[in-house]
């Protein structure tokens, strides 16, 4: 009966997805209702979707090149955001000291979007990969940090006062009461910053980049070809959403009390 | 005689900024009692506790454990609080086991101290469940199971019924009874409910109104399993009453 109703509702989602592609197919192939070169027909963006995997024509590489390329930049710039952000948060929130000292630092680049770094990040670094893991780890580390932050500052004073009563040091309390408190937090954070990453990795390849899939995106736009367009803007809704369900069921197995119905 | 005192408070003072709450209180107690602490609603009851274990900074005064200045980190303390302090990350078992874990207790300790206390209050059979899947009278038998299992020779209780149904609290009552019989541990149980400290304590001590002070310890004497209808327990019930009322 509960698998029956998991089907159910996994079928209520997916009608959203086909709902959206019938109207597609509906409007554009069936009705012209607008020109190819300005939004691709279904069937043209699928067929170009699987010839990407074997012909690299015209942008340069296959659609495989370009999404193994732009998820290694990614996931560099993810990985180190998250190794730096969330201890910062966590240490920022747990010691008023150090959070006195590396505040102003973060509230001055906090404002700053990731795209702003970009032209600097060039000069300083070329177009390599470097310069774009560079932006996503700055679009990781702002979101990381403040949840991570958020979270430990959620700690409740009677589970402290219950390690105090126990005689629990410091590192007792932030280890075994405060960073479990802030799990939901901080992996919301990392959702988060998922989503940063890919909106950064696709503006830092729109600008410099020769490329990945918002590399392919761009070379669709100075073509025409918006089935490219398309095919690129997919591959990095997909991938999203796939990392996404990932860190979620991580989540659900880390902080399984939290959770727990 | 001094060395069956098990705390000494002498001269408590507690401010928070202008506000006196407690006044210059003294009291002893002895090894192995069941203090139930009872006195007008907002006494301060709960700050008198949290004084107790340094939870709050004393204003003045000192308060001894074995003669030592009370510190949680070297004597074995346990609190049971108010509302729900469980931690909802951990189950039932890690829950009980948390003061041990703390502690650094050896492993296999640790495991039979864990199953004699989840079997003490009835959780055995809900062992693997997390909080949020039980009733509030499982979650209070769990704090009180992680309380007993690091078998401590102080037992802090503040109004850790108050919030139950009258059946539940009867039952859980006996059960700390059993417990304090069984383990001989020092109890100071806060309360506002007056049977409850005549159903429980072998001594009570009334407070006054703000600014708190001690009033009078009363020993209790009645016979176990007390019984609420029976007519020294009625007496011993008004007697208290009458001492707490200040109007």
């Amino acid at each position: 009966m509960k698998k029956l109703a998991r089907h159910k509702y996994l079928l209520i989602s997916c009608l959203s997805i086909v709902l959206i592609l019938l109207t597609w197919y509906l409007c554009v192939d069936i009705l012209n209702m607008v020109s190819g070169s300005a939004f691709p027909k279904l069937t043209k963006t699928i067929s170009t979707f699987i010839k990407k995997f074997t012909t690299a024509a015209p942008d340069g590489a296959t659609l495989t090149v370009h999404f193994f390329n732009s998820i290694k930049v990614a996931l560099w710039g993810y990985v180190m955001g998250v190794i730096v952000g969330v201890p910062l948060g966590i240490l920022m929130a747990w010691f008023r000291k150090f959070d006195m000292f590396a505040r102003p630092l973060f509230d001055l680049i906090r404002p700053i979007p990731g795209i702003a770094w970009i032209p600097l990040f060039i000069l300083m670094f070329g177009i390599g990969v470097l310069p774009k893991a560079l932006v996503i780890f700055l679009g990781v580390l702002i979101p990381s940090t403040v949840n991570a932050y958020t979270g430990i500052k959620q700690t409740s004073d009677v589970h402290l006062w219950v390690g105090d009563v126990f005689g629990a040091s410091n590192a007792q309390k932030l280890f075994k009461i405060a960073i479990p408190t802030a799990t939901p937090m901080i992996f919301t954070g990392l959702r988060v910053a998922m989503g940063s990453a890919w909106s950064a990795l696709v503006a830092a390849e729109l600008l410099a980049s020769s490329s990945g899939l918002g590399y392919l995106i761009q070379i669709g736009r100075s073509i025409s070809r918006s089935d490219l367009v398309l095919v690129g803007m997919i591959c990095i809704g997909v991938t999203g959403a796939l990392l996404d369900e990932l860190l979620h069921l991580v989540e659900i197995r880390v902080a399984k009390g939290m959770n727990a119905k | 005689m001094e060395n069956d005192v098990k705390v000494q408070v002498r001269h408590l003072t507690k401010k928070f900024g202008d506000l006196l709450v407690l006044n210059d209180v003294s009291f002893d107690i002895m090894r192995g009692e069941l203090l139930c602490v009872v006195g007008p609603t907002g006494c301060g009851k709960t700050t008198f506790l949290n004084t107790l274990t340094k939870i709050y900074d004393i204003t003045s005064g000192e308060i001894l454990v074995d003669g030592k200045p009370v510190d949680p980190k070297v004597q074995n303390i346990s609190y049971i609080f108010q509302g729900d302090s469980t931690m909802p990350w951990l189950t039932v078992e890690q829950n009980v086991a948390f003061g041990l874990e703390i502690k650094h207790c050896p492993e296999d300790q640790k495991r039979e101290l864990v199953e004699k206390y989840l079997n003490v209050v009835g959780l055995t059979d809900y062992r693997n469940y997390y909080p949020k899947q039980l009733s509030a009278s499982m979650l209070q038998r769990v704090s009180i199971a992680r309380a007993f299992a690091t078998e401590p020779e102080l037992l802090l209780m503040d109004e850790p019924y108050g919030q139950l149904d009258i059946d539940l609290r009867f039952k859980l009552e006996d059960e700390l009874v059993k417990l304090w019989k069984m383990t001989g541990t020092t109890v100071l149980f806060i309360t506002h409910n007056v049977e409850e400290a005549v159903y429980l304590s072998s001594h009570v001590m009334v407070l006054t109104n703000k600014p708190t002070t001690v009033k009078t310890i009363l020993k209790n004497d009645l016979s176990r399993p007390r019984d609420i209808a029976d007519p020294a327990f009625v007496e011993m019930r008004n007697e208290v009453t009458r001492l707490i009322k200040w109007w």
